[in-house]
């Protein structure tokens, strides 16, 4: 089981590799649409890509209530849980 | 001594022998479906790579656009539509239960009496029916095989939806399947879940419109006792959910292309092209990624200009692929269609 941190690190890696965004820029409070201009389809990548790292699974529709960075984070902790 | 039975002498190979399409008239831009729903040029193009559409007329029906893509189709393979000894035709939209489109196109071309019958397997249809065609040459039941993959989507969506009606396209492709020396079509990989049955589907029964209309007549006569429900939109149109099918067709489809590369006993880099069912470009570009395709594989992007045409898909990408690169004749391409059912094919084909 990851920490927050550890879980905040790796779907920063994720969105980096995806998007091309700068690690750092990915923060608990950042909106995935509004802060890091990420799109409805883009979202779906980095949703399978991080059920495949954290292993959980993520719902089709729990993705749309993963508003921020924080949300995915908090979920995949608790999915581990 | 009882006697024995006679079977039919099985061919080596089969293969593609020739490709053609057809190609619908009216050009839907993105600007036009904006009037339809809530959206925008960018939003569209950038969800969906999608800038134009082409639909057929209300004077152009499905048989009109098979025959135009089976008669290039025999052009192209070098054969005469009585040479035909089956015709299948992948289509949702021939807009008749019974009889087929199938036997209605075999006649139109001069192939009867040619075995001829309409397969339901959406944008599959033509993978589902590449299945078939190579399975009937190599038994040796079938020496040439026309499959067509035809749609007339536009009589089957509402545009003022939002979920699946800009994406789609009308059209046709056809191929000619026949006997071959080397091997021109790979083990199929196909299958279906029927549990993501409602992923795709109409938004209600025939039998629902019947009753619908039905309703509305009795009501005014004060003859039924419990009203039935009349529906808003009686004419059964499509929809989707987009994101469990978006899902589905990247991650479960490329495990399905890597599979019939691995039954077909090649690697990403054996291939000339990749043809993937044109659904969506970000569908396309992300299985491009998941399989690593090299840098020299062509990839169909027929979708840009005509939009999603189902059954038809594939085989207007492929037809429009050979013309515009001839160097591919005699390369590898892997084609896969996936759709409503959900239903997926994949092959790998040696490209006339
Ligand atoms: C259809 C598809 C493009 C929709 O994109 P999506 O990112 O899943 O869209 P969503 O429904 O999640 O909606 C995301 C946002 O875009 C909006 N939106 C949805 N459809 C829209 C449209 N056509 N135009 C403009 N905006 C649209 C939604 O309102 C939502 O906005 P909000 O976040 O402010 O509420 C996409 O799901 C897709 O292509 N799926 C695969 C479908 C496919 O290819 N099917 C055929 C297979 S044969």
């Amino acid at each position: 089981m990851a920490s927050t941190e550890e879980i905040l690190a790796g779907l920063a890696e994720i969105v980096n590799a995806e998007t091309g965004l700068d690690v750092a820029d990915v923060q608990m409070d950042k909106s995935f649409t509004e802060d890091l201009d990420i799109d409805s389809i883009s979202m779906m990548t980095i949703v399978v890509e991080a059920e495949d790292k954290f292993e959980v699974k993520i719902p089709d529709e729990e993705v749309k209530n993963l508003k921020t960075v924080g949300d995915a984070v908090n979920f995949i902790a608790a999915a581990q849980a | 001594m009882t006697a024995q039975l006679l079977t039919p002498t099985p061919n080596a190979y089969s293969a593609i022998l020739g490709t053609g399409s057809f190609r619908p008239d009216v050009v839907v831009t993105n600007d036009d479906v904006c009037q339809w729903i809530d959206s925008s040029d960018e939003w569209i193009r950038q969800r969906t790579g999608i800038i134009t559409r082409h639909r057929a007329d209300a004077n152009t029906s499905v048989l009109d656009m098979a025959q135009g893509a089976a008669q290039a189709a025999l052009e192209d393979a070098g054969i005469s539509a009585a040479q035909l000894d089956t015709v299948i035709v992948a289509t949702v939209t021939f807009p008749h239960a019974t009889p087929s489109a199938a036997a209605a196109l075999a006649d139109l071309l001069g192939a009867t009496p040619a075995p001829a019958y309409d397969i339901s397997a959406a944008c599959a249809g033509y993978c589902y029916a590449i299945a078939q065609a190579d399975a009937l040459v190599r038994s040796g039941l079938a020496q040439h095989v026309l499959v067509v993959g035809v749609e007339k989507l536009s009589d089957y969506i509402d545009n003022s939806e939002r979920t699946i009606s800009f994406l789609l396209g009308d059209g046709a492709g056809a191929v000619i399947v026949g006997a071959s020396s080397v091997p021109g079509i790979s083990p199929s990989v196909w299958g279906s879940d029927g549990s993501k049955w409602n992923a795709i589907s109409m938004t209600h029964s025939q039998l629902e419109l019947r009753d619908s209309l039905l309703g509305a007549n009795e009501l005014l006569e004060s003859a039924v006792d419990e009203p039935l429900e009349e529906l808003a939109n009686p004419w059964p149109t499509l929809r989707q959910d987009g994101q469990t099918v978006f899902r589905w067709a990247v991650w479960e489809m490329a495990k399905m292309a890597r599979q019939a590369l691995a039954e077909a006993g090649l690697q990403a880099s054996d291939l000339a092209a990749f043809i993937p069912h044109q659904a969506n470009m970000r569908i396309i570009d992300e299985l491009a990624k998941q399989l690593k395709l090299p840098e020299t594989v062509l990839i169909a992007r027929d979708i840009a200009e005509n939009g999603n045409t189902s059954a038809a898909s594939i085989p207007m990408a492929m037809d429009r692929m050979r013309r515009e690169h001839p160097e591919l004749s005699g390369k590898f391409a892997l084609q896969i269609g996936f759709g409503a059912g959900l239903v997926f094919g994949a092959q790998v084909v040696l490209l006339p």
